[in-house]
């Protein structure tokens, strides 16, 4: 009895688990720091995500060094100051998502996302609500969250205080399409 | 029974390894997606300011960014304690730099040594890259040009031609590491008048640079100028060398500096300084720049 229950559990996980592939090349994850004397805004327009929508997982990685300042002078210091790029070149994250997402019918589906965010070489667990979109066979993404810069271990030097906030918003757009 | 639990554990451990696994696999796909699809980056921050102290460095403003400079350098440190030092006297420079697009940049200064007016352009030709080594260096071209108005009454032949001198500069520069960045300043200079028939006219000095990160907003900076042998005769010059600290913060790069030349110009310092290290013929000084955006540039946007 046992036995057939647990291969009918395996079953049921490898059937649920095949893999339908979404991907980008070319995703949009920006950060948004309000402090009291200025606004600091970057975008990054080669963020590459992949959504396994099967598995109901998902993946992203970024260059740091292709976030767009609208000051250069934030940029560099952005790369050599905070993220020190030169060291830690890439964010990751890897996580899943639950929620049903109906990929035969176009319409807006609310998820939770859960996994795991590296940034600065440090990885924390982070969680947020999202939605996924289907839309004409393309699967799209959306989600606004907020870190801590000192939980990822990029710290504030007192004298800046006033122009760089502790806390950072991040809005991702992705628009993958079926690989 | 007992096994059968434990083969059925062992094979949900299995499954749950093969779903961490499929989150592996993914972020591996698309970071070999990306790997394949790298982009030429250039290298960022080979030097902190424009200038090493006195010598100019590869970096210049950004299109549309105005970087205001003060440079101040207090008297002879061996003057006496009469002269506090050589705190009672200064020697200022103050400079304005724009640039006119990422690789072209102007600059106006003025000096109280001599009452120097300069001005300058500077052109970056190739830019370091990030990671490949498509381009190993930074390169820039660089030409000044200076005119001192001091009045002295004992040579009223001199016209604005003889007050002239020019420099032409080439601006070598790589950055080795994240902390450690190089430059070699091969560099042209002309003057219309020189003081004997011994002196030349056209003579060339040979520029270096090095930068050396300690913290991530602060750097040491040593510059050292050769002068190439019998080109200057009739006066004692030794070669520029000084030394640097620089302290950033946001906008503003704050820089600490010992040097044996009093003047801030290149067609002064390069080959008319009369200070000497061993003598303790040292000025004590330091640049203050405060980067502004004139104009914002449009970057790329998501709608």
């Amino acid at each position: 009895m046992k036995k057939i229950f647990l291969i009918g559990l395996a079953l049921s996980l490898y059937i649920s688990g095949y893999s339908q592939l979404y991907m980008t090349r070319t995703g949009y994850i920006g950060f948004l720091s309000t402090a009291t004397l200025e606004n600091i805004k970057a975008d990054n327009n080669q963020v590459y995500a992949i959504i396994d929508a099967g598995k109901k997982e998902m993946a992203f990685t970024l260059l740091m060094k292709s976030f767009l300042f609208e000051k250069e002078l934030q940029q560099e210091h952005f790369n050599e100051n905070y993220a020190e790029s030169d060291k830690y070149p890439k964010a990751n994250f890897t996580g899943s998502y639950t929620g049903d997402v109906d990929l035969s019918k176009d319409g807006v589906y609310p998820v939770t996302v859960k996994g795991n965010l590296t940034i600065h070489g440090v990885t924390k667990p982070i969680g947020t609500p999202a939605t996924l979109e289907v839309k004409g066979g393309h699967l799209l993404g959306q989600c606004v969250f907020t870190i801590n810069l000192e939980d990822y271990n990029i710290s504030i030097p007192a004298v800046v205080k006033d122009k760089i906030a502790k806390q950072v918003t991040i809005t991702v757009k992705i628009d993958c399409t079926p690989k | 029974m007992r096994i059968q639990k434990l083969i059925g554990t062992a094979l949900l451990l299995l499954f749950i390894q093969a779903a961490n696994a499929q989150t592996d696999s993914l972020l591996n796909m698309i970071s070999d997606s990306q790997a394949v699809h790298k982009k030429t980056m250039y290298v960022a921050g080979t030097f902190k300011a424009i200038h090493f102290v006195n010598l100019q460095t590869i970096e210049q403003p950004a299109q549309g960014s105005m970087n205001f400079l003060i440079q101040h350098r207090f008297g002879q440190l061996n003057s006496g304690a009469y002269n506090f030092f050589g705190l009672d006297n200064a020697t200022l420079r103050l400079g304005l730099d724009y640039g006119i697009t990422d690789r072209l940049a102007i600059g106006v200064g003025r000096s109280s040594y001599l009452k120097t007016f300069d001005g300058y352009l500077k052109y970056k030709l190739l830019r370091q890259t990030d990671g490949t080594e498509q381009m190993p260096l930074s390169v820039s071209v660089l030409g000044t040009l200076s005119n001192y108005t001091q009045h002295i009454v004992a040579e009223p032949y001199l016209d604005a031609d003889y007050r002239t001198a020019y420099t032409g500069q080439l601006l070598l520069a790589r950055k080795f590491c994240r902390k450690f960045s190089l430059e070699i300043t091969p560099t042209y200079l002309r003057y219309n008048l020189v003081p004997t028939v011994n002196d030349k006219n056209n003579i060339f000095v040979i520029g270096s640079g090095a930068r050396m990160k300690i913290t991530n907003r602060t750097a040491l900076n040593v510059e050292y100028n050769y002068l190439l042998p019998n080109q200057v005769v009739s006066y004692e010059v030794h070669n520029s060398f000084s030394i640097g600290y620089d302290i950033e913060t946001g906008g503003h790069v704050f820089q600490l500096v010992v040097t044996n030349s009093q003047s801030m110009t290149e067609s002064q310092y390069l080959a008319q300084t009369s200070g000497k290290w061993d003598n303790g013929d040292l000025y004590f000084g330091f640049n203050i720049s405060r980067n502004f955006n004139i104009t914002k540039k449009a970057k790329a946007t998501w709608n």
